[in-house]
């Protein structure tokens, strides 16, 4: 696909790099001639100096044979910008980062209204994210479907849990959970499995479920959720006031430390439920009396990334708590694993690995209807999320009488804004947005699950 | 240093040699020649020695800015080592120096040789001669790269360090389309001109060799008076060429992409002024010689194209013009043509930034707060480039100098020393009085001829990827 990328800044460069190397024909354009050079000299796309919101700039880049313009500046307006020119000039689909919150609560309208394929808020993003491994602070690896309602959750079978010896399909009938276990990996083998695989101890098992039932299945396999009941979190940014939203939402108790007293009152007017605490999130004593020694989960936020590893190696110290630190800028991850600060976020990391996803579903999509595509595991098994908008031969006949493919699975089946985790009575209706789980990469269509 | 990387990229360039030696091997098997075993031997040499050391794929594949100075000098200089072979090797050429001259002559698009009488080496051999024109003109490595996957911006740093010109734009994304986009415009200019040889009667093989001197600028001809003999209408055909392929090859896609205007740039346009300049100078200058104008014109259009494209051609002996054609000649030597495309010199961009620079700084004298930037296209030049513009002026004098001294110690005239460094280090192939179009490079002695190899490499290379190989710092840890 041919790709233009506006803003060379961390994101455009994570973007440009990645995307190129899945075989995408990248044009970057920024103002600044330094940076472009330096990006097509490292890697292999091709640069154009100038404003990207301008027709001139655009149609040097090559807009009018684009298939995605993704504009990344540093400034919203910019940005909405350059995707409406974008629109006008060439026939491609366009994706803004939108950072403020007045014009990121608009996105439904700008995605609606001004045709934009994808709005993402680089602080909404990583608010999810860390809100995720919060709720289920001991699994793998988390990913979310249909915006959110569907989640799916890597873990590894404890020892002695009622899962080993359990055949998937008495899932249902003995732990009484709606989820649906879509992979296992067992030593180097994968396997999607069928109604009869038994499970083993340290199976690493991937699970489809809605959250709340997800953490219903946890608790009935005895699987150590750790789950958190109170989190401290340091700095009052952006993404600390989303993450606030989210976790008071699933029921933590949330204190909030931030050194500005003004924007301690706007972040009070702004949330319910939660502590707000005036002070310096680096003075010990402040940290010591918010009770950092008896909290669940401690999350760094804070501007600079020095200090926010610093809190995590204090906050360990003093208790025994969940870490997340946030790192915006620094890159040395090798030297940051070392120091057992249990999860990293990086925000511009989540940003383009978004857009990555979205492109990686757009490529494999192209004449087809799919949403969102996700490497399970990489290389070996996806998930792939469609809409079924028309009448096609999977629609209304019962899972069990449709003849799939072997290794492909349906994961999960979103109807009316509901999470239905089939089975084989059930059938596919117009209208359904359903989650394919496969070890056939490159479904272009639901109706290539069939034989 | 990436040793295993440059080695395994080696590897590649002399398993492409070896498939670029099947064309000379083709000829010798349709003419029923004997270097038919020597041109096969090469070939299970290079693909032998490619073969192992492709073996192994290295792990760490990651190049930086000095293994693709490094790799680009080093495959040169395989390249024209491994050519020089079937040369050596039927003994057509018996020096290996000598051998090792023509091939790199070959290469680099230089055109200058060492042989009395081109017509006594086999069918074949000549054939290779022409044949490595074509693959030296737009670059080897670039080729390559397009097919052999190396991943990320690597490629990057060979390309720039092996085109030609003062910066290197691509066409497309990636550096594989780009190299695709302009082998593909190559290879159907080549072939227009291969047809319309033929139209002119030449026979196939003449019209290949042609073809293939032209495309890669270089100027080795198959018969000793090299376009001489031929037909006025073959001439012209000729010269269209040699103009059309000394044009930056950007041109020809901006033209295919309909953006006529931006094809038609500040470069280009002051490339055709020269040439029609020198044209109409030079015509009017050799007039007497000729017994009509349009003679004359002839002439001196076919000469001004071949030295400003560096290919080398020639129809008449320009070596007994009068001196201020020669002097004319000698200085459009230095200038070359667009940047961009396959020929050799200074180029005219260069110059351009060369001449503005020093406006700017005049301009500075007089209002010496003026904020000035220098432009070309209405794009500025930023200053990394007029920098390395300036730069390049410093190394090519001193290159030319201090082989213009070694060159010196054959005691043969100075005009004689100055043209044959001015030739070689700008790809051209022929010079003035002992070395003019009817003569040859064969009398200089031995360590003279080594200092011309490398500075026709040199000038291919653009000066600093060989320069660099001589810096023990490239070497250090």
């Amino acid at each position: 696909m041919n790709i233009i990328i506006v803003g060379c800044g961390k994101v455009g460069q994570a973007l440009a790099e990645q995307l190129n190397e899945e075989g995408n024909n990248i044009t970057v354009i920024d103002l600044i001639a330094k940076k472009v050079n330096d990006i097509s000299s490292q890697h292999d796309v091709m640069g154009v100096v100038g404003n990207g919101a301008t027709h001139l700039v655009q149609q040097e880049a090559g807009i009018s044979k684009a298939d995605l313009l993704i504009a990344v500046t540093g400034s919203d307006e910019l940005n909405l910008l350059c995707c409406l020119i974008a629109k006008k000039a060439g026939n491609c689909q366009t994706i803004a980062r939108v950072r403020s919150p007045q014009y990121y609560t608009e996105a439904p309208f700008l995605k609606d209204e001004l045709g934009l394929a994808m709005v993402i808020n680089p602080e909404q993003a990583a608010a999810n994210e860390i809100a995720r491994i919060l709720r289920f602070p001991s699994a793998i690896k988390i990913d979310s479907f249909g915006r959110g309602k569907v989640e799916l959750l890597k873990f590894r079978v404890p020892e002695g849990s009622p899962l080993t010896g359990c055949a998937a399909k008495e899932i249902a009938t003995k732990l009484h959970c709606d989820v649906l276990v879509c992979t296992v990996e067992r030593g180097d083998e994968v396997h999607i499995p069928k109604g009869d695989f038994v499970f083993e101890e340290k199976d690493v098992i991937s699970i489809v479920a809605a959250p709340r039932k997800a953490a219903e299945f946890f608790k009935r396999i005895k699987y150590k959720t750790n789950s958190i009941k109170d989190v401290m979190i340091a700095g009052g940014g952006e993404l600390g006031h989303y993450l606030c939203e989210q976790l008071t939402r699933s029921g933590m108790s949330v204190k909030l430390i931030e050194k500005d007293a003004k924007r301690c009152e706007e972040l009070c007017e702004l949330l319910n439920d939660v502590t707000v605490i005036n002070g310096d999130a680096s003075d010990q004593n402040i940290l010591l009396e918010a009770g950092l020694e008896t909290t669940g989960a401690f999350v760094a936020l804070t501007n600079l990334d020095e200090e926010n590893i610093l809190l995590s190696l204090f906050a360990k110290s003093a208790g025994n708590c969940k870490l997340i630190t946030k790192i915006n800028r620094i890159d040395f991850g090798s030297v940051i694993n070392h120091l057992d600060l249990d999860t990293i976020i990086y925000p511009k990391n989540i940003t383009s690995d978004n857009i990555v996803r979205y492109v990686r579903a757009m490529r494999s999509s192209i004449g087809s209807n799919m949403e969102t595509l996700y490497n399970i595991i990489k290389g070996k098994v996806e998930a792939a999320e469609f809409i079924i908008k028309e009448q096609s031969p999977v629609v209304d006949v019962p899972l069990m009488e449709l003849a799939l493919k072997p290794n492909v699975l349906v994961a999960a089946i979103l109807r009316d804004k509901k999470v239905l985790i089939p089975r084989g009575h059930d059938s596919l209706q117009i209208g359904d947005a359903v989650i394919i789980v496969s070890s056939r990469l490159a479904l272009h269509d639901i109706t290539d699950i069939l034989k | 240093m990436n040793y295993r990387m440059i080695s395994y990229i080696l590897g590649w360039i002399l398993i492409f040699e070896g498939m670029f030696l099947a064309v000379p091997s083709v000829t010798a098997l349709v003419y029923g020649e004997s270097a038919l075993w020597t041109y096969i031997l090469t070939v299970s040499i290079c693909l032998l020695i490619g073969s192992l050391l492709i073996l192994k794929k290295p792990e760490k594949r990651r190049l930086y800015a000095r293994e693709g100075c490094v790799i680009v000098s080093l495959s040169w200089i395989v390249l024209s080592v491994f050519g020089a072979l079937p040369f050596f090797l039927s003994g057509e050429i018996p020096s290996f120096i000598d051998a090792l001259f023509e091939a790199t002559s070959g290469f680099t698009t230089t055109g200058a040789s060492i042989l009395n009488d081109v017509e006594a080496i086999s069918l074949a051999s000549r054939m290779w001669r022409s044949f490595s024109h074509w693959v030296g003109g737009m670059g080897v490595l670039v080729f390559i790269m397009a097919f052999i996957p190396l991943s990320g911006g690597q490629n990057m740093h060979i390309m720039k360090a092996e085109s030609p010109g003062p910066s290197v734009s691509k066409l497309v994304p990636r550096v594989k389309t780009t190299a695709l986009l302009l082998y593909s415009i190559y290879f159907v200019l080549t072939l227009m001109e291969f047809i319309l040889l033929l139209f002119g009667g030449m026979d196939v093989y003449g019209a290949l060799n042609t073809s293939f001197a032209t495309g890669g600028t270089g100027g080795f001809g198959y018969l000793n008076s090299s376009i001489g003999g031929f037909s006025p209408y073959i001439q012209i055909v000729v010269t269209v060429f040699m103009v059309l392929f000394a044009v930056n090859f950007n041109c020809y896609f901006l033209l295919l992409t309909k953006k006529i205007k931006d094809a038609f740039n500040l470069e280009l346009r002051t490339f055709l002024i020269i040439y029609i300049a020198a044209t109409a100078l030079i015509t009017i200058n050799i007039s007497g010689m000729f017994s009509s104008t349009g003679d004359a014109l002839r002439n001196s259009a076919f000469t001004v194209a071949s030295i400003m494209s560096t290919t080398g051609f020639s129809t008449t002996d320009f070596n007994l013009w009068p001196e201020f054609s020669r002097t004319l000649l000698v200085i459009l030597m230095f200038i070359g043509a667009c940047a961009g495309s396959t020929c050799g010199g200074i180029k005219i961009s260069r110059i351009i930034i060369l001449f503005k620079g020093m406006a700017k700084e005049l301009q500075t004298l007089i209002q010496p707060r003026q904020v000035k930037k220098i432009k070309m296209d209405s794009h500025t030049i930023d200053h990394e480039t007029v920098r390395s513009v300036n730069t390049f002026m410093v190394a090519y004098t001193m290159i030319f100098v201090i082989s213009l001294i070694i060159i010196s110690f054959d005691s043969h005239d100075l005009i004689t020393s100055f043209t044959a460094v001015a030739t070689t280090l700008s790809n051209v192939g022929p010079g003035l009085e002992l070395i003019g179009p009817s003569s040859n490079f064969s009398f200089f002695s031995p360590q003279a001829k080594i200092v011309l190899i490398f500075d026709m490499l040199a000038g291919r290379l653009e000066l600093f990827p060989m320069l660099l190989l001589f810096s023990p710092r490239t070497w250090k840890k």
